[in-house]
């Protein structure tokens, strides 16, 4: 089953290395990682998506949130998010023979279809850009296929939360201060 | 820290010492090299003391030794390339038990990064998969606060090892002390006290169980907390066991105190574990050597879990009643709901509770571990039950890994939390000696032994020179049965006897390898010298070599074979074991 894992993560050095690290540690496959800044430009938002037990979601989050460097750990996996994934597509279809004419019309109402957008276009074919879930994207992937020969970059998941989460930081800590006998008693008594 | 310290110019290694003395850091095991050399430099005319370890993987389990006996942070210190990648069996071995240790490591100048030059190491990211967190200092002006921070994150939560990466540029540099007064780490939480609703619900499922049990780990040392378990165990009165990692945070010598669970723990405790209806699980991580086949581990039990690291919860068993928080103040609080719950709640259990133990007592008395006695040879056992009189269980015992350690878990009884210290976690052999140097350093005044194998005391050989160069007058006991006795013990049982690859056919002379040494040393074979031999190692105001020859094929039990249910341990020898040695 896959995972999908929305990070907030401090932009440190190292800070993809330790996520990465922990994930392939722990044994969950990376399916798909994408990362870029925030409005915060000091924080990067990943999207990760793991292949895992479903039993292990929690676990996989967990991990996580004891990385350092990592704000946030949410499991978007059933959470109301809505998650989508970009794919480039050369399909070649040559211009200049005959039969291709009808070939490349037809692979113009395809990209219509399926909300594609046409970035290039040459004798050679066409360089194609369509957003959508993962399936939406093997579907178009396994038409455009029909037409002739294709290359395909996905950009792996990108996933936003419907719900806007508190986000929870640790406190700054002031150098020296133990907590106090007594706020424990002042929780005991309250 | 003084207006003057702060306005003063100093170099990156002089900012670096003054960290550490704010840190209230005594000693630094360590060694030096090229990259380093600054930071030597500035260390010449330094009060902090730093002591020379031969090698350095033992300043990493030096530094343990010193944290585990203490609770204080450790503090190691290596150089670039080979001193860095030495350091790394020790930090996963604190990784693997909860250590905090700060290990300090020299790395090339800045611009020499990424370039192959001499000595150099990908430190940073060798240690990402060692360490609890780690740090590259780019600049002087980053150096105060990342060190802060270290130490602060070593210690904290749930401790462990923080590596910190400066490069030699860094070490030269000048520039000035600023007092950091707050650390920042927002992405950095950790839960202190615990959910007091599943604090008062723990209390309830204790009282409305018949046979609970209480399974102590190593979490309680870290914790501190071993009076408020006392408590606890003295309020519910039922049975306690403590890990390996745990030894100690009971005495011994508790009534309700069992032993050790798992794989060579005791048959009541392992008998306890599994026939319990609760099992109150604090600060432990139900390790696959406790548990064996997990299917069969306490499988009529409702399972409480304190733990201060969430990613511990219901990661091997299912906690029905997790507690996520600081043992020592969860422990507080729930031995008050208990106290407050106990009249009402207590006295409808209770008969059964008396029950469970009386059972727990008879499965104590029916098989205690095995203590044999010969009088022509060695009995391994026969050895902790000496150093076991000796202690009291008031020395501390640093050991390796292997057939002694497990021994002297068992039978070797300790009355205070800190005095046993071994490596449970990671299993890293050559961990005896160097840890019992950092114990020794931290506790010079009390009697510190160093037991090992034959196999493991080889592995940190070169260390007698840093025992002797500092006096530490550590009592250093080779369980001398000629084999790596655990590897045998399992080709023995699992592997049709083939001993492949475990006779270990040369030993040095005790005597004359610590005369090698300047100090004294001794063999014995008979059992006739074992007290005697023991005493006079204890007597002798230095440190001593004692290495004592065992009956070679002695084997430990009980035993709870690899994916074995708990409840089903080998307790004795199957049949003769005829050698088969290549």
């Amino acid at each position: 089953m896959v995972e999908i894992i929305s990070l907030l993560v401090e932009n440190k050095p190292g800070a993809l290395m330790r996520v990465t690290g922990v994930l392939v540690a722990r044994g969950y496959n990376i399916e798909s990682l994408t990362v870029a800044r925030t409005l915060d430009p000091t924080l990067s938002r990943m999207t990760i998506v793991v292949d895992v037990d479903d039993r292990l979601r929690p676990q996989v989050i967990k991990q996580m949130n004891k990385l350092i460097n990592v704000l946030q750990a949410q499991d978007h996996t059933e959470a109301p998010a809505v998650s989508r994934e970009l794919l480039l597509l050369r399909v070649r279809a040559i211009a200049t023979e005959g039969q291709n004419k009808d070939a490349r019309t037809a692979i113009l109402k395809e990209a219509e279809i399926f909300g594609a957008r046409v970035v290039a276009s040459n004798i050679e074919g066409f360089v194609l850009e369509v957003t959508g879930d993962p399936e939406k994207l093997d579907e178009f992937i396994d038409v455009m296929r029909s037409y002739g020969e294709i290359e395909v970059t996905r950009s792996g998941m990108v996933s936003v939360s419907l719900e806007s989460k508190k986000l929870k930081l640790a406190p700054p800590i002031t150098r020296g201060a133990t907590q106090s006998e007594e706020e424990e008693n002042g929780v005991l008594n309250g | 820290m003084s207006t003057a310290m702060a306005n003063k110019l100093m170099s990156g290694s002089e900012v670096l010492l003054e960290c550490l003395v704010q840190e209230g850091v005594e000693v630094i095991f360590g060694y030096p090299g090229g990259v380093t050399l600054p930071l030597y430099d500035a260390m010449y005319d330094h009060p902090i003391r730093h002591i020379l370890v031969r090698h350095e993987a033992n300043a990493a389990f030096a530094a343990q030794g010193y944290a585990r006996s203490t609770g204080k942070t450790g503090v190691c210190c290596a150089t670039s390339g080979p001193g860095a990648t030495n350091l790394v069996t020790g930090l996963v071995d604190a990784m693997m038990d909860s250590i905090p240790m700060v290990a300090l490591t020299g790395q090339v100048t800045s611009k020499l990064i990424g370039t192959d030059a001499f000595q150099e190491a990908d430190t940073f990211g060798i240690t990402r998969s060692a360490t609890k967190h780690n740090f590259l200092v780019k600049k002087i002006e980053d150096l105060p606060q990342i060190l802060h921070e270290a130490f602060y994150i070593a210690k904290s939560g749930r401790p462990g090892p923080v590596l910190v990466d400066i490069p030699k540029d860094v070490f030269q540099a000048q520039g000035h002390y600023q007092p950091v007064n707050s650390i920042h780490l927002p992405g950095y939480k950790f839960v202190v006290d615990g959910h007091n609703g599943q604090i008062r619900r723990a209390a309830q499922m204790i009282w409305e169980a018949e046979r609970p049990y209480i399974y102590a780990g190593g979490g309680i040392l870290h914790g501190d907390a071993s009076e408020e378990l006392v408590e606890t165990v003295d309020i519910v009165d039922c049975p306690v066991v403590n890990t390996l990692m745990g030894l100690g945070a009971v005495p011994a010598n508790h009534p309700r105190f069992i032993s050790m669970p798992g794989m060579h723990g005791s048959y009541a405790a392992n008998m306890g574990m599994y026939n319990a209806d609760l099992l109150i699980a604090l600060g432990t991580r139900f390790d696959d050597r406790v548990t064996g086949r997990l299917a069969a581990f306490a499988p009529f039990a409702k399972v409480i879990h304190v733990d201060i690291d969430p990613s511990e919860i219901s990661k091997i068993r299912h906690a029905d009643l997790p507690i996520v928080g600081d043992v020592k103040r969860i422990l507080k609080r729930l031995n008050f709901y208990l106290r407050e719950t106990k009249d009402e709640m207590a006295p409808k259990t209770e008969p059964s509770r008396a029950a469970w133990r009386t059972q727990i007592k008879e499965w104590m008395e029916e098989h205690p571990y095995d203590r044999p006695v010969s009088v022509d040879e060695i009995k391994p056992q026969h050895l902790m039950t000496e150093i076991d009189r000796i202690s009291g269980g008031n020395a501390i015992v640093c050991t390796d890994v292997g057939q002694h350690q497990m021994w002297a878990a068992q039978l070797i009884r300790f009355n205070k939390p800190r005095l046993w210290i071994n490596s449970g976690g990671l299993g890293s052999m050559g961990f005896g000696m160097p840890s019992a140097m950092g114990a020794q350093v931290a506790n010079p005044n009390q009697l510190v032994f160093s037991i090992s194998g034959d196999g493991g005391f080889q592995m940190s050989l070169p260390e007698l020179a840093t025992i002797v160069s500092n006096g530490l007058p550590i009592k250093i006991i080779v369980m001398n049965n000629g084999y790596l006795g655990m590897v045998r013990q399992w080709q023995e049982l699992f592997y049709n006897n083939r001993l492949s690859q475990v006779t270990l056919d040369t030993f040095p002379k005790a005597d004359l390898l610590a005369a090698a040494y300047g100090f004294k040393g001794r063999t014995i074979e008979h059992p006739r010298d074992l007290r005697s031999a023991l005493e006079e190692a204890v007597a002798e105001p230095g440190p001593f070599l004692l290495d004592v020859r065992v009956t070679p094929f002695e084997n430990v039990y009980p035993m709870v074979p690899a994916g074995g249910a708990i409840n089903e341990m080998v307790l004795g020898q199957p049949s003769p074991a005829p050698a088969g040695v290549k």
